[in-house]
């Protein structure tokens, strides 16, 4: 009896697929992308370019009603100097807050990329992620109780004899306040608790990716531990580093329930759109407002490819 | 400093990671402007030996030197050692001529200076026009010579190479094993090469250390360790030599001791045996060509002994499995180890 060499053609409609699909992987490659290239086509992209359309149309003053004739005056509006004031004090928020993130950031994924074996660095993740578990607001809320006048923190100063201190931070220009809860420095304090794990996560990844032998080549090569940092590991978890901002950053602009829960009455970004898309029925200048963090990502982005920072991916 | 000071010197050496001793009590001393091998199986412990030249890790117990100086709690960053990693280690993210330049640019050399410093080194490897590419547009063989130029530009007086050939095929191998032999002269850097490729050591060594379970076996210059190995560990690994027992030896009219017996040392006889051989009946297993020469496996009438014999590759063009032969062994072939390992 002779064995065949190759099976002959398999009967029915399902293997009949399968083997054409085989043959050409390029149906194959569609099959898989159709659904979600629609999907980002239509929905994600569609919604951007209506908000895009809509940014570039006007309110008519007096019947409050949408005039569809193409004008750039929305974008007038933002450079008024209230709506400006809000774009300059949500940047500069962002970019507090994604500084303080990489900065605590760092040591953190650092250890756990270079040291952290085995059970610590299971508990590394599940400390990282575990806040992300918990629903947003009620992480919000509770930072609230923390900072409020009455809260931990004044009666952990008070317990220690350092009212002063807290006193003397609350007393500080611009970013003070009558309480922890109802000032900027509060306002920062809880978006850099709630983006911290966006920012350590990638900046871990990236860390991890530092193959050891270079640390040690640079050793090698003459290179002081500061040196080595500053010329090899810092460059090469630039592109983490980037990856963690841009969170950090973008989530900042565009966020509206911190800054109302948390901080004083001056608007963000995120709030401005609610106000002018709800109570002011101002669809065109909420999507003007919309536009800013678009353009500020898109331009930092640039900022960071001409700087090379993923040169090193 | 003393001037006769050796480049390396290990005293009593040893490492243990856990209960394993990677490294257990090597002693050894290589010379100034000297070409040595560390030569093992991986796990022998001439890798860690290599690691604890460059500082990247210290000793468990016992001293090394560089240059007479002790080493201990030296960071690698302060030594006079560079290292050419197995895989090269190149900084991906900068080009070529700024990856030569970096053991200059973190001594603050200026920019200008360590660029042509850099330029020279990577000529020396003659990879002058590649200086503004990034390593991974570089084929293996041209990155292995850029980290030789990164290492070379800072003048070490010991240069370390961890396997640096490995990862070549066999062609572009054996052409940088000529190049790096050259290079060494040239410059006078004492040089210690870690391979496991016995080949490589021969050919390119002053000196070559047998490296076995984290002991140094034996130490000489390639001939001695070729012709005359102190234990049957060292005459197999190196260039399989055939390892007599000390029955069989004794048997042929040879010393009374386990013997090594290089393959083509043995011949095949075609009558009997010439004065000083001793004749011995075996039956071919397997006949291998191998164009300069032929590969025979024999098993040896009445002991359970398989003898590798290579003879040149003009004889014996009709051998095959199954046939009986009688070789013939030159006693004066027969060289009497002191040991197994």
């Amino acid at each position: 009896m002779s064995i065949a060499a190759l099976p002959a053609p398999r009967a029915g409609v399902l293997r009949g697929l399968s083997d054409f699909l085989l043959r050409r992987p390029g149906a194959y490659l569609a099959l898989l992308l159709v659904p979600p290239l629609l999907w980002l086509g239509i929905i994600y992209l569609g919604s951007l370019f209506a908000l895009l359309t809509n940014s570039f149309f006007s309110v008519d003053e007096f019947s409050g009603t949408i005039d569809y004739t193409l004008t750039l005056s929305s974008y007038g509006q933002l450079f008024q100097l209230a709506n400006l004031d809000i774009v300059i004090r949500t940047v500069l928020m962002a970019a507090a807050v994604t500084l303080a993130s990489a900065a605590l950031a760092f040591p953190v994924a650092y250890y756990a990329a270079r040291y952290a074996k085995g059970r610590m660095k299971a508990v590394f993740y599940l400390a990282v992620m575990m806040p992300l578990w918990s629903s947003y607001l009620v992480k919000v809320y509770a930072w609230k109780l923390i900072l409020a006048k009455e809260g931990i923190v004044s009666w952990i100063a008070d317990t220690l004899g350092v009212t002063v201190v807290l006193d003397g931070v609350l007393a500080l220009p611009v970013v003070g306040g009558p309480s922890l809860s109802t000032s900027y420095i509060g306002t920062f304090l809880v978006f850099t608790y709630v983006w911290l794990p966006y920012m350590i996560l990638p900046l871990q990844a990236s860390l991890e990716r530092v193959p050891g032998n270079l640390v040690e080549a640079s050793e090698d090569l003459g290179a002081h531990p500061a040196q080595t940092f500053r010329h090899v590991i810092l460059p090469l978890a630039l592109p983490g580093m980037i990856a963690g901002s841009i969170f950090t950053f973008s989530l900042t602009l565009g966020d509206y329930i911190i800054p109302q829960i948390v901080g004083g009455s001056n608007l963000f970004i995120g709030q401005a759109v609610l106000i002018q898309q709800g109570t002011a029925g101002n669809i065109p200048l909420a999507a003007a407002f919309t536009v800013v963090p678009v353009a500020i990502m898109g331009l930092y982005l640039w900022g960071a490819k001409r700087t090379g920072a993923f040169d090193a991916l | 400093m003393t001037f006769a000071a050796p480049a390396v010197r290990f005293r009593a050496v040893t490492r243990h990671f856990g209960p394993v001793k990677a490294v257990d009590g090597v002693d050894l001393e290589i010379a100034p402007g000297e070409f040595f091998s560390m030569l093992g199986p991986s796990g022998s412990g001439k890798t860690t030996c290599l690691r604890l030249i460059a500082g990247f890790d210290q000793p468990s117990s016992g001293e090394i030197e560089i240059f007479g100086v002790a080493s201990a709690g030296v960071p690698p960053y302060a030594r006079a050692v560079n290292t050419v990693f197995q895989d090269y280690a190149l900084f991906p993210h900068m080009n070529v001529l700024d990856n030569v330049a970096y053991g200059l640019m973190v001594r603050g050399v200026g920019k200008r200076e360590r660029h042509a410093k850099a330029a020279e080194a990577l000529a020396l490897v003659k990879l002058g026009q590649h200086g503004d590419r990034k390593p991974v547009q570089l084929s293996g063989g041209q990155r292995q010579r850029v980290a030789l130029a990164r290492a070379l530009v800072n003048q070490p007086r010991v240069l370390l190479l961890d396997e640096p050939l490995g990862a070549l095929d066999l062609k572009l191998r054996e052409e940088m094993q000529v190049e790096l032999k050259a290079l060494q002269r040239k410059l006078g850097t004492a040089f210690v090469f870690v391979t496991h490729d016995q080949g490589e050591a021969l050919s390119m060594s002053d000196r070559v250390a047998v490296f076995n379970e984290g002991k140094i076996v034996q130490v000489g210059p390639p001939e001695e360790i070729y012709e005359r190995p102190r234990t049957e560990f060292v005459a197999r690994f190196v260039g399989g030599s055939n390892v007599l027992p000390a029955a069989v030896a004794r048997g042929l009219g040879g010393p009374d001791a386990p013997c090594s017996l290089r393959p083509e040392a043995i011949a095949l006889l075609t009558g009997p045996a010439p004065e000083g051989q001793a004749a011995l009946s075996a039956v071919i297993e397997d006949a291998q060509y191998h164009g300069a020469a032929r590969r025979l496996l024999v098993a040896v009438a009445g002991a359970a002994l398989r003898l590798a014999v290579s003879i040149p590759a003009g004889e014996g063009g009709g051998l095959g499995p199954g046939q009986a032969v009688t070789l013939g062994i030159p006693l004066s072939a027969l060289w009497p180890m002191e040991g197994a390992r």
